[in-house]
């Protein structure tokens, strides 16, 4: 006869006579509560182990009985026992830290129990964004963490999945996820605000882990009908589905069936009270984060559309004074998007296009407020005084001075900006090479379509010498003499070989605005960049700047023209960091100085910036920071200097029309395209 | 001119049966205007999306001869309008494709003109105006084209070389035809017509071929054309399973990289 379970205040006493040295004692009441759901048997067990590990070190004793219960749901005695072994072995070695990581990894000590390969979400990671891009048009994220789910913009996987003996089936599995989560943001899973429904049951958990069942096999019928291979995969990867689930699962494969069917059946289920299985590596739902990101992304997509409208509408008004009404049409076969304006038809902008797109797959059909046309605003200088912003003195004198323009007064302010070198500081190097490592493929393409721009031989032919006859000339002469007429004496070819006189200074804002995304992709950018670069072989320079205030203007070298792209330049990119403000006209007048002193004929500055020029105090934002780094652009302009500016800012950025003149910038709306365009953009730009 | 010299011309057939074409839009009836009006066209379209075979059928339908020149890096004004031989002790005058076209009226269509060298545009131009002559420096001979000949250029607009723009000098002398892959139904009918597939396996297909166009700009320079769907269903066709003709016509034809490979041979895998 078993003996009776201990009580919550029974375990507590017993634990707190090995574990009241723990720095987690004062959680001890806690853990006892949790022990307390175990039969008498499993107590006892964990007792005695835990007991034997405090010996070793309490803490790790506390957290192995902490993790008991879940534990035990997946290992039996003795693989729980050896679990608990090998968590002190890493911690004789390797310490407190990394013993705790390797016990919480329980999947990761089964599979190695057993001989598993796990599958890395790092070695997937490229071969699925490319697959779910294919799938999908509409860009999906990947990024690692716990469990799979997608907020509708990123899908989340597991960091590592050992679920199958080999490594194949691991990634097969990964793939499944990936297809599931893609397939919720494709087939309308967040069409209705589910958390609203999920919140009229009492048991959240039960019910979103049901609603997430129910998905999965409506998701799969639809994966399959479009795709029939994935379909396949889909099935092969799940278990089979709860007994409770099958009536409905008539329902939910057909053809129709939206999320209502499934919540129409999660309300069935859960009235019925039945317990929903918890598989594992299986899609969870976040409803509300979906909803708030779905959400955030129709406005800015109505918002875009709107604006193109507008554009497009304001162009038409122009022509005929028509009252500028506007009808959308979709094409049923590929789903091109027409807008007519008064009748006629217009061609819609690529990223009007892709935001109406996106809000069809959201929305199923364009909102009538993404068709009203947004009013024709573009920027505006604002033209009211500013109070003067408190200036900071350095006890260092600056390197050098440079004037300011200053539109109120129509006058330059002499000697105004202080401008301080220095070189960036140093990283570590590992985010260049972890750069240099994910994009490898990227980067490989990038060098073999910068090689067919070096300089090629090319032959002239009628020179007075050369290695060959040039046959043309020499008929000619023939025939020359024949005739009677003085033949010519240029009668070879020779090869020359076209160089490219160009040197490039690239300007990189290090404001303190560029913190996170912004500066990651300026320096994936950068890596993009010089790997390119270097195949050119055109000379190239970068350069940091940031500021506080007209006082203390930044200049940073990451590479100077006659640094080698080598680790020290490496470190440099490694180490760029958000920093204060973007003061740009004296960066501008500094480099414009640097680039002016190479002895190329084709020079070009090209800025990377994430919005409009700024800096502490009201008096450089605004009109008065685009007219003096207009100004400084003009400035380069008259020494033969090209300037060309690429902005990321999701504001459509209509004020760089004014400040770098009609036709020398991009505008990228999304962070994450810059490491891709910036190579590509100076490559269109030096052809 | 020099008269002594003996000219060769190829002569010049039209096409015996009707290509196969599919219209998807008003191309037919504007390349007819413009026929009639003697305007020069310009096709431009993504490669394997069906420019080639619209002028084919063109010229069966206009009943006229067509001088088709594939334009490469190394192609001079010399290759278009001609050059003189040596046979023998003698001299003779070889007309090339564009002078024998202009000769007999036909129908030149230079495929991919932006790979050609820039040279050409001197002998393109005059014969894109009102001017419509072909001038033959080396003979100082000054062709006028007769009403039926007609100058059809095409080039791939996503083509990413700069190095390749066609000039806004040349552009703005012809009426321009996009042409872009057509929308699955009927590139369904077209890969179902061409490849000699059933229609469910030809929709497959053109769903494998959507797939990989939303792969362009992502490590593709292109997607997977029409023309390479019709391979595939021509394999299938020729009694290959579906996924091995995919990978053979589409995967590995798309692309040598490893990586992307993998990714397409997922995306077959997907469809089959």
């Amino acid at each position: 006869m078993a003996e009776r379970k201990l009580f919550a205040h029974e375990l507590e006493a017993l634990l707190d006579a090995f574990l009241f040295a723990s720095p987690s004692h004062r959680s001890i009441e806690r853990l006892a509560a949790k022990l307390e759901a175990l039969p008498r048997r499993q107590q006892d067990f964990v007792l005695r182990v835990a007991r034997g590990a405090a010996k070793t070190n309490t803490e790790l004793a506390h957290f192995i009985a902490a993790q008991a219960p879940e534990a035990l749901a997946r290992l039996d005695e003795k693989r729980f026992e050896a679990w608990a072994i090998a968590g002190l072995d890493v911690f004789d070695k390797m310490g407190l830290r990394a013993a705790i990581d390797s016990l919480r990894d329980i999947d990761g000590f089964l599979a190695a129990l057993e001989g598993r390969m796990p599958a890395q979400f790092v070695e997937v990671e490229q071969r699925l964004a490319r697959f779910v891009l294919g799938l999908s048009g509409r860009p999906l994220a990947l990024k690692a963490g716990d469990d799979p789910w997608t907020d509708t913009e990123t899908i989340y996987l597991p960091q590592r999945i050992a679920r199958f003996a080999t490594a194949e089936d691991n990634r097969r599995l990964y793939q499944a996820l990936a297809v599931q989560l893609w397939a919720q943001t494709r087939y309308g899973t967040f069409d209705v605000d589910l958390e609203a429904a999920i919140a009229t049951w009492p048991d959240r958990a039960a019910a979103l882990a049901w609603l997430a069942l129910l998905e999965a096999a409506r998701l799969e019928a639809c994966v399959a009908r479009d795709l029939p291979g994935l379909g396949a995969l889909l099935a092969a990867m799940r278990e089979a589905w709860p007994a409770a689930m099958r009536p409905a699962l008539d329902e939910l494969q057909a053809a129709n069936a939206d999320v209502r069917v499934s919540l129409k059946w999660l309300a069935q289920l859960l009235k019925e009270g039945a317990t929903p299985p918890c598989p594992r590596f299986f899609p969870r739902l976040e409803p509300g984060i979906a909803w708030r990101v779905r959400n955030e992304r129709i406005a800015r997509d109505t918002e875009t559309l709107r604006r193109a409208l507008g554009a497009l509408q304001g162009v038409a008004g122009q022509r005929k004074g028509g009252g500028g009404e506007v009808t959308v049409a979709r094409d049923p076969q590929n789903g091109e998007v027409t807008v007519r304006i008064d009748g006629e038809a217009v061609q819609l902008t690529h990223e009007a296009q892709a935001a109406a797109q996106s809000l069809l797959q959201d929305l199923g059909a364009l909102p009538p407020e993404a068709l009203a046309p947004a009013g024709d605003a573009p920027w505006t200088p604002d033209d009211r005084p500013k109070p003067a912003a408190p200036e900071l003195i350095t006890s260092r004198a600056p390197d050098h001075r440079y004037d300011e323009w200053d539109y109120h007064r129509n006058a330059y302010r002499r000697g105004w900006c202080h401008v301080y070198l220095s070189d960036a500081p140093s990283g570590d190097g590992a985010f260049v090479r972890e750069t240099r490592r994910r994009y490898a493929h990227f980067i490989a393409q990038l060098r073999r379509r910068f090689e067919a721009l070096r300089g090629e031989d090319r032959i002239l032919g009628r020179q007075p010498e050369g290695e060959e006859i040039d046959l043309d000339a020499l008929i000619e002469a023939l025939h020359d003499r024949k005739n009677g007429a003085e033949p010519s004496t240029r009668l070879f070819c020779r090869r020359v070989r076209n160089e490219r006189s160009l040197a490039a200074l690239f300007m990189v804002d290090m404001s303190g605005s560029t913190k996170g995304w912004v500066n990651d992709a300026e320096r994936e950018a950068l890596v993009m960049l010089c790997e390119a670069l270097e195949t050119l072989g055109d000379a190239y320079a970068i350069y940091g700047f940031s500021g506080w205030t007209r006082t203390r203007c930044d200049i940073y070298r990451i590479k100077s023209f006659t640094d080698a792209y080598d680790d020290a330049v490496r470190a440099r990119i490694d180490g760029i960091a958000a920093k204060d403000y973007t003061r740009m006209g004296a960066a501008i007048r500094h480099l414009t100085q640097v680039i002016a002193a190479q002895p190329a004929r084709h020079k070009l500055l090209v800025t990377l910036s994430d919005g409009r020029p700024d800096d502490f105090g009201d008096e450089y934002r605004g009109a008065y920071g685009i007219e003096d780094t207009r100004r400084a652009l003009q400035e380069a302009r008259e020494l033969g200097i090209r300037s060309y500016c690429i902005t990321i800012d999701r504001q459509g950025a209509d004020y760089l029309k004014r400040m770098m003149g009609p036709a020398a910038y991009t505008v990228l709306d999304d962070v994450r395209k810059l490491p891709f365009k910036v190579a590509e953009i100076y490559r269109k730009l030096t052809v | 001119m020099l008269p002594d010299i003996k000219t060769l011309t190829p002569a010049l057939e039209r096409l015996p049966l009707e290509p196969f074409y599919q219209p998807v839009g008003d191309e037919v009836a504007l390349f007819e205007a413009a026929a009639r009006q003697r305007l020069p066209v310009l096709l431009k379209g993504p490669t394997g999306c069906g420019k080639t075979r619209f002028v084919e059928y063109m010229a069966w339908k206009l009943g006229r001869p067509l001088v088709t020149v594939a334009c490469h890096d190394d192609l001079t004004t010399a290759d278009l309008v001609g050059r003189y031989l040596i046979v023998g002790d003698e001299t003779v005058w070889l007309d090339g494709p564009l002078t024998a076209a202009v000769r007999a009226g036909a129908i030149c269509y230079l495929d991919e003109i932006v790979e050609a060298r820039k040279d050409t545009t001197v002998v393109i131009h005059p014969l894109a105006d009102t001017r419509r002559a072909l001038a033959v420096d080396k003979r100082g001979e000054l062709i006028p084209a007769p009403p039926e000949f007609m100058l059809v250029i095409s080039y791939n607009p996503g083509y990413q070389s700069v190095l390749k723009e066609i000039k806004p000098s040349t552009r703005q002398r012809f009426i321009a035809l996009e042409f872009d892959y057509p929308a699955p139904e009927i590139e369904t009918r077209i890969v179902a017509a061409e490849g000699g597939v059933d229609d469910e396996m030809a929709a497959k297909l053109v769903k494998l071929g959507g797939l990989t166009r939303n792969l362009k700009g992502a490590g593709l320079d292109e997607g997977a054309s029409t023309r390479l769907l019709v391979h595939a269903a021509q394999l299938i066709h020729a009694g290959m399973a579906p996924a091995t003709a995919a990978r053979a016509a589409v995967a590995r034809a798309l692309s040598d990289d490893p990586e992307m490979t993998q990714t397409l041979d997922d995306l077959v895998r997907a469809v089959f």
